[in-house]
C-alpha cells in the first residue's frame, strides 16, 4: 500500500517551496523555474489522487498540464529575451514599465 | 521497499528544490531542477504511471530544461549573480508565507480523507490492460476534443515564441 496521505504533503511541500521562490528571487527566470515546479507538485498530487480513487482521468489531466507548461515555456522565455534586449537586465525589480 | 524508494526520492525532490530556490547562480537552479524532475518522474513510476513518468522525463527534463539553460547562456548575468537572492526583509516575509501557505495545506490535507466515487480502473486492472493502452484508449475516445486542443495550443505557442523571440519587428507590421 501506498503513502498516500504522505506523498500529498510532499506535493504541498513541493508546490510551497515553489510560492517561495517566486515571492524571494528577482531573477525572472528563477521565478519561472519554481512556477515549473509548483506545476509538477500539482502532476503529483493529481496522479495520487488518480491511482487512489482507481480512475485515469487524473493521468490525462496530468498529460494537458504537461502540454500547456511546454508552450507557456517557449512563449515565457521568449518575453524574458525580449525585455532583456530592451533593459540589458532580468531582474524583475528594475523590469517597472509598461512600455519599451 | 516500493515505499522505502518513494520516501528517498520525495526528500531528495525536496533538498533539490530548495537548492533550486536559494542558489544564487541560475545554472546551479536549472540543473537542481532537473535533479526534482528525475525523482518526480520515478515516483511517477513507482505509483504505476509509466507513461506520465517516461514524458516527465522527455519533456520536462529533456526539452523545457534545455530551452531553461539555453536562455540563461544566452543572457549575460555576470551582474546578477554577484547579487543576494533578494533584500533580507523579502526573503523573511517570502519564506513566512510559504510556511503559512504549507501548515494550510497540512490542514487541509490531515482533516480530509480520500474519498469519491470510484472510477473503472483499478491499478490491478491497469496493470493488466497496460498503462500506454489505457490511457490512449482514454485520449482518444472521451478526451478526443481537449486533444485536438492542445495541438493548437502549441502551435499558438510556436508561433508565439517565434514572433516574440525575433530580433526586430519588420516595418509593415
Amino acid at each position: 500500500m501506498i503513502p498516500a496521505t504522505n506523498l500529498l504533503i510532499l506535493g504541498a511541500i513541493l508546490f510551497s517551496i515553489g510560492v517561495i521562490g517566486v515571492l524571494i528571487r528577482r531573477n525572472a527566470i528563477v521565478i519561472f523555474m519554481s512556477i515549473e515546479l509548483m506545476l509538477n507538485s500539482v502532476n503529483l498530487t493529481f496522479i495520487v489522487l488518480a491511482r487512489q480513487l482507481h480512475s485515469l482521468d487524473g493521468q490525462i489531466f496530468v498529460f494537458f498540464i504537461m502540454t500547456v507548461a511546454a508552450a507557456e515555456v517557449a512563449v515565457g522565455l521568449a518575453l524574458i529575451i525580449s525585455a532583456y534586449r530592451l533593459r540589458a537586465t532580468i531582474n524583475v525589480d528594475e523590469i517597472n514599465l509598461l512600455n519599451g | 521497499m516500493v515505499t522505502v524508494l518513494l520516501y528517498l526520492f520525495g526528500i531528495l525532490a525536496i533538498l533539490s528544490a530548495l537548492g533550486m530556490v536559494f542558489h544564487r547562480n541560475p545554472v546551479y537552479s536549472a540543473l537542481f531542477l532537473v535533479v526534482t524532475f528525475f525523482s518526480l518522474a520515478s515516483i511517477y513510476a513507482l505509483l504505476g504511471a509509466q507513461f506520465l513518468s517516461i514524458i516527465q522525463v522527455m519533456v520536462y527534463a529533456g526539452a523545457i530544461m534545455v530551452l531553461f539553460v539555453f536562455v540563461i547562456m544566452l543572457l549575460n548575468l555576470r551582474k546578477e549573480v554577484r547579487l543576494p537572492i533578494g533584500k533580507p526583509a523579502q526573503v523573511i516575509f517570502g519564506v513566512i508565507f510559504g510556511l503559512l501557505l504549507f501548515v494550510e495545506g497540512l490542514l487541509i490535507i490531515k482533516s480530509g480523507s480520500i474519498s469519491g466515487t470510484l472510477g473503472r480502473y483499478p491499478q490491478a486492472k491497469v496493470n493488466v490492460i497496460g498503462n500506454v493502452e489505457a490511457l490512449g484508449n482514454l485520449l482518444f475516445t472521451k478526451y478526443l476534443f481537449p486533444f485536438e486542443l492542445a495541438s493548437i495550443i502549441l502551435l499558438v505557442g510556436m508561433i508565439g515564441a517565434i514572433i516574440l523571440g525575433r530580433k526586430k519587428m519588420p516595418k509593415e507590421l
